[in-house]
């Protein structure tokens, strides 16, 4: 086989983090090859160096066998390569037209309608359906990708990467998007599709390359591979996800989630009538391809995210799950707090709503309690002991419970959140994607301590996208689909099949599961 | 009915002014850059202008009219696109914050043009050109002599007109051109003009400088025609600068409404002297100093209404203000 | 490398963190340089020995005890402005409007002085012209900051405009207050009422108590204080802001009452403890050079006070240099405007590397 690209022990580092280390890998000409890895092992800096985005700090790349430099996306472009971004790269008051015109070669003249009429062809050829006319901020996100595939296609490029294209699209649209990548590699193109999901690699692509912690693993043609493979080439060692479940003991309802609806500030209802409840002693996993309103659920029960009326959040202080429930919809999180409601939220993006990145764990200790201190002033000397009780326990690395958290590694950062959420003594704990981008220790810490959490009689919320991390940790899983509950089943009975199906396929009114 | 036409004659000139300002800003913040040194431009734009004109016609026996025109305007749009230029070398290679260097340079910009102006002055209150003011203010013949239409419509400087047609190219330029294209998506978002194989380092360095080239031929055009091509350390300057600013907000970065922007921000600018005589009643000198803040309020009504309508082609261009760096995470 | 195609001659990657000593010597290092630049400007216009120049620049501040008061005097003005704009500059509200507010402060101040001096005795005008400078300041704060917390209203073109809007009613105020007079004077020439009183020899002197207290008192309110907290998380993030379950829009309307409410007492000082009068230019383009101060200090009001010092001292130095080889003041906006650029550009080294083409490869980019 040719080699499309060749990358040659190459290197990136940002800071003290080494995002790619010595890797080479092989592009053929005429393949879709996935490259496979978990969060943070790589994928996507490796791609960037090809695209231009990055310049890699040793290492050499070659296009059909030449060496050759890549310092922007526009030599990128010259040699034939596009990519799509995870995060789309479309200018949002711009039409569709317009976006595709954006930075092509000067050479020929200006003319928006030429554009056009050569986009409809693509559209033709590969059946896509776009207004030209509408600008991109009001189209949806399997639109913006269709853009974004017409926009490379336009450049003829013979090197399409694709940076997790599925992670947000229903599963009728990923069909269609196979389809497409099919098509191209029939018209002689070569495809790298960046993914973690197992599923889609074996469906889709020939050939398979891994990448864990930065470091290329090997690849493997997708005819002799199979899931437990793939997963231990992305892992390491084979993993029996061993991952403790003890039985739920004493279970009391601790919240009661009833009616909750919510639209988006763009006028979208990304939450419908959800109704469930939560139990102390048990851990409730949430499932959902991402975007199906995981997040707004959480952050709505936080006190974050306004509410359509009648939405109700009960939460059950007494320890026989009778009498005083507190209604938790219409405050805030410091009223909240303030009402006795204990509740504990691990949010998604840990830099940029659980912490503050510029203080130290310190400082960061005392921010959802820092208006106990007296008078006007902050009591320095609690979160300072805090902080350092969760530093030695959970062996966050740091050279000093002062150094900004953003200077620690992903997975010390989580341990701080996490610490300092647990420490608030909640009866309801909250978490988002607590184990996204951390290695398997650190995962394992996560699972450890929500299970403590769990003993002691805390109802443990943990929304995920590892189904199989799902179906071990879970005593329930509540399954969202396009911001319904489409089932709430047993994780000890359930299997995987049955979850992937409520998540991806909404059930008709009137049909129950459990 | 002479009173308004009196006012009109103000204003646009006035308008003029500013319209350069403005239309300069527009390009620069097309491409993400908030330069708030334009005052510090204007008056490297005025003072050069007004320098070059001064020494050329008190070297030369018979000054030539294209002669002066030309080296005035080249040394005007030079001296203020080395203002920009510094700017853009703060705030695009080495990343300085856009508010602070443009803050800098104002300061700087005035500096100059009053530090180099008293030499000129010598000891007097003020200096003149009055050749290159001859020049500037030459009105179209026959034209501007056809009554009030004539006065209000052909009675003004050469460079009044040339404002209007340069609003006219750049609103073709940024809506129309490739390059206008490649232009706002820089200011809208430069990763993505980035990732389309766009110069972006290029496409902020090039509009800032030629933007402050722009807004520099405002202040030229305020020393050489609208202040008579008088010289004098005042900080008449630094205000219209300020006001160039709060017209582009008022346009919505659009630059045909910058024409008719202008104009009413030169006739809201007169009012104080001219609506009291034209409603024919007389007003204390202080109501005056009151009035004068009418273009400042009425700036702000359009900004606090354009930040409520929400409508996302009024709005600033996304990036405004912000550094690009490649390889951020 | 004999490669066909070369890489980048020199490439800029972000550098995790500098060291505290980096940090200090690539200032100072920026610092020299601006020297350089302006000892060349300094020789090329006036064709004198810069060092030279230099020594009578250093008179300017520190020529005679006089001097070096007045350059104190001067500097509490600009720490001053640059202590109230540090709370809202930490929150990331861009107030360009440091000049306004510190206008209407003086505006209340001085119209009281004048219209209510001599009607109510000193115990009462003081406390009054105080509480009225810091209300007025407070709400010329308060307003484009109501705008931005309901509606994100842009806060630095409109705070930009409230500086104007302050400036006519201060001309129209001055306009009155002069009647048939070309010059306003001295408030209460005759009588000196509502004045401050000398404070060991100097009027001014109370300024520099009063600033000095406000400077240890921001240090300890950003610091130590809920409301220092607050705004440390509203102006990172205001995603963690609301999950702490702070109230943004509070804390931004709280801040920018605050910074304005200084500001306005900013104006009395003025008006009271240096110049006795008013008019247009009694801020004197130094709320916005405090907002270079504040940036550069990264909000710290020590180091505020550093920076202020050195830009009072090269201001005091330029006119120094302009009297004594008959230049002209604003050698001073040129001499600073070098400084600052220089300074705000030697950020660039402590937050980003450079690595150059030969050495990349082989050494993997070290320093």
């Amino acid at each position: 086989m040719e080699s499309a690209i060749s990358l040659k022990h190459v290197t990136k580092t940002f800071g003290p983090v080494v995002a790619n280390k010595d890797v080479s890998l092989d592009i053929y000409k005429g393949e879709i090859l996935s490259l496979l890895g978990e969060n943070g092992s790589g994928k996507t800096t490796l791609l960037n160096m090809i695209a231009g985005i990055y310049y890699p700090d040793a290492g050499e790349v070659l296009v059909n066998g030449k060496p050759v430099e890549i310092r922007s996306p526009k030599d990128a472009f010259n040699l034939g390569i596009g990519m799509i971004h995870q995060h789309f790269k479309l200018v949002d008051v711009f039409t569709a037209t317009e976006n595709i015109a954006l930075g092509l070669d000067s050479k020929e003249k200006f003319d928006l309608k030429a554009v056009r009429k050569k986009a409809q062809e693509i559209c033709d050829k590969y059946h896509f359906e776009m207004d030209f006319n509408q600008k991109v901020y009001s189209m949806s996100v399997s639109q913006k990708q269709t853009l974004e595939i017409i926009k490379v296609l336009y450049r003829g490029v013979d090197i399409l990467i694709l940076d997790e294209p599925t992670a947000v699209l229903t599963p009728q649209e990923t069909e269609k998007l196979f389809a497409v990548i099919r098509n191209m590699k029939a018209d002689g193109k070569s495809v790298v599709i960046i993914t973690h999901k197992l599923h889609e690699v074996l469906e889709i692509s020939d050939r398979v390359s891994i990448l864990r912690k930065g470091e290329y693993i090997g690849s493997v043609d997708t005819k002799d591979a199979d899931e437990s493979i793939l997963t231990e080439m992305m892992v390491g060692k084979k993993v029996e996800l061993n991952i403790d479940r003890p039985e739920p003991k004493d279970t009391i309802k601790r919240l009661e989630v009833k009616n909750l609806s919510v639209v988006s500030a763009e006028g979208v209802e990304v939450l419908h009538d959800v109704n469930f409840d939560a139990f102390g002693g048990e851990i409730l996993g949430i499932a959902g391809v991402s975007g199906n309103g995981q997040k707004e659920l959480l952050e709505a029960i936080a006190g974050l995210q306004p509410v359509v009326q009648g939405g109700s959040v009960k939460y059950y202080n007494s320890d026989d799950g009778k009498g005083d429930a507190m209604e938790v919809i219409g405050k805030n999180p410091r009223i909240i707090r303030r009402a006795g409601i204990h509740m504990s939220f691990v949010p998604e993006d840990r830099l940029g709503m659980g912490l503050v990145g510029s203080m130290g764990m310190t400082g960061n200790m005392m921010l959802k309690d820092y208006e106990t201190g007296k008078w006007f002033l902050t009591d320095r000397k609690r979160p300072k002991n805090l902080a350092e009780q969760i530093k030695d326990e959970l062996a966050v690395v740091t050279p000093s419970i002062n150094t900004p958290v953003s200077r620690l590694s992903g997975g010390n950062v989580q341990k701080v959140l996490v610490g300092r959420e647990i420490a608030a003594a909640p009866m309801v704990l909250m978490t988002a994607y607590a184990v996204r981008g951390l290695d398997i220790n650190t995962s394992y810490t996560i699972y450890d301590l929500l299970n403590q959490q769990k003993k002691k009689g805390v109802a443990v919320i943990y929304v995920g996208e590892d189904l199989d991390v799902l179906l071990a940790l879970s005593d329930r899983i509540l399954v969202l689909c396009g911001g319904r509950v489409n089932g709430i089943v047993d994780a000890r009975k359930t299997n995987k099949e049955e979850v992937g199906l409520l998540m991806t396929k909404l059930r008709k009114e009137g049909e129950k599961s459990e | 009915m002479s009173s308004l036409i009196a006012w009109i004659i103000r204003a646009i000139p006035f308008g003029t002014i500013i319209m350069y300002g403005a239309m300069g800003e527009t390009v620069t913040e097309k491409s993400g850059n908030l330069n708030l040194g334009v005052p510090g431009i204007m008056y490297l734009g005025g003072f050069a202008g007004f320098a070059s004109a001064f020494f050329y016609e008190n070297n030369v026996a018979n000054p030539n009219a294209f002669v002066c025109i030309l080296l005035t305007l080249v040394s005007g749009i030079i001296a203020s696109m080395l203002g920009g230029l510094i700017f853009s070398f703060l705030t695009i290679t080495l990343r300085a914050n856009q508010n602070v260097t443009g803050l800098a340079l104002t300061t700087f910009g005035m500096g100059v043009a009053n530090f180099f102006g008293v030499f000129i002055l010598n000891g007097s209150a003020y200096s003149a050109a009055p050749f290159a003011n001859s020049v500037y203010i030459r009105k179209i013949p026959v034209l501007s002599n056809l009554g009030a239409v004539g006065q209000t419509v052909f009675g003004y400087g050469f460079l009044a007109y040339v404002a209007i047609v340069l609003a006219i190219l750049l609103h073709i330029f940024l809506n129309k051109t490739r390059v206008g294209l490649n232009l706002r998506a820089v200011g809208e978002n430069p990763a993505t003009a980035d990732a389309a194989g766009i110069n972006v380092t290029m496409y902020k360095y090039l509009p800032t400088c030629i933007g402050a080239g722009v807004s520099g031929i405002g202040g030229l055009y305020y020393v050489l025609d609208y202040n008579s091509g008088i010289w004098a350390t005042t900080g008449q300057i630094e205000a219209l600068g300020w006001l160039a600013l709060a017209l582009v907000i008022f346009t919505t970065w659009r630059p045909l409404n910058a024409i008719w922007g202008a104009y009413l921000f030169g006739v809201l600018y007169w009012l104080y002297q001219f609506l009291p005589s034209l409603l024919g009643f007389t007003v204390a000198s202080y109501v005056t100093d009151l009035i004068q803040m009418v273009p400042y309020l009425v700036t702000i009504v359009v900004l606090i209404v354009t930040s409520l309508r929400k409508k996302k082609e009024n709005q600033p261009p996304a990036n405004l203000g912000l550094a690009y760096f490649r390889e951020e995470r | 490398m004999s490669k066909p195609v070369k890489e980048p001659f020199l490439r800029i990657v972000k550098r995790d963190s500098a060291s505290v000593p980096r940090k200090i010597l690539v200032r100072l290092l920026a610092i020299v340089f601006a020297l350089v630049l302006d000892a060349l400007f300094i020789y090329f216009v006036t064709g004198l020995n810069p060092l030279s120049v230099y020594v009578v620049m250093f008179q300017g501040t520190f020529g005679t005890a006089t001097r070096f008061s007045w350059a104190v005097r001067d500097l509490v003005t600009l720490l001053c402005i640059g202590i109230a704009l540090a709370p809202a500059f930490k929150m990331k509200f861009w107030n360009i409007g440091a000049e306004g507010q510190v206008l209407m402060g003086a505006l209340v101040t001085a119209l009281i002085m004048v219209y209510m001096g001599r009607k109510v005795p000193s115990a009462v005008l003081f406390p009054l012209m105080i509480v009225s400078s810091v209300a007025v300041g407070a709400i010329w704060g308060l307003i484009p900051a109501y705008f931005k917390a309901k509606w994100k209203t842009n806060e630095t073109l409109f705070t930009l405009m409230m500086n104007y809007i302050a400036t006519s009613f201060v001309a129209c105020a001055v306009n009155i207050m002069r009647g048939q007079a070309s010059s306003l004077g001295k408030l209460n020439m005759g009588n000196k009422i509502g004045w401050f009183p000398k404070f060991l020899g100097q009027r001014y002197n109370i300024n520099i108590l009063v600033v000095v207290i406000l400077t240890f008192a921001m240090f300890f309110y950003l610091k130590y204080t809920k409301h220092g907290y607050e705004i440390t998380v509203v102006g990172e993030s205001e995603n963690t802001a609301r999950y702490a379950g702070i109230n943004v829009s509070k804390v931004i309307i709280r801040t920018m009452a605050i910074s304005g409410a200084i500001c306005g007492l900013c104006g009395l000082l003025i008006v009271c403890g240096r110049d006795q009068t008013i008019s247009v230019n009694t801020a004197g383009g130094k709320g916005f050079t405090a907002i270079i101060v504040a940036w550069l200090a990264k909000f710290n009001t020590f180091t505020m006070a550093l920076i202020a010092f050195l830009l009072i001292f090269l201001e005091k130095g330029a006119g120094e240099i302009a009297s004594a080889y008959g230049l002209n003041d604003f050698a001073s906006s040129i001499i600073t405007g070098i400084i600052l650029f220089c300074i705000l550009g030697s950020e660039f080294f402590i937050n980003f590397k450079m690595i150059f083409r030969t050495k990349a490869k082989k050494e993997g980019g070290n320093e």
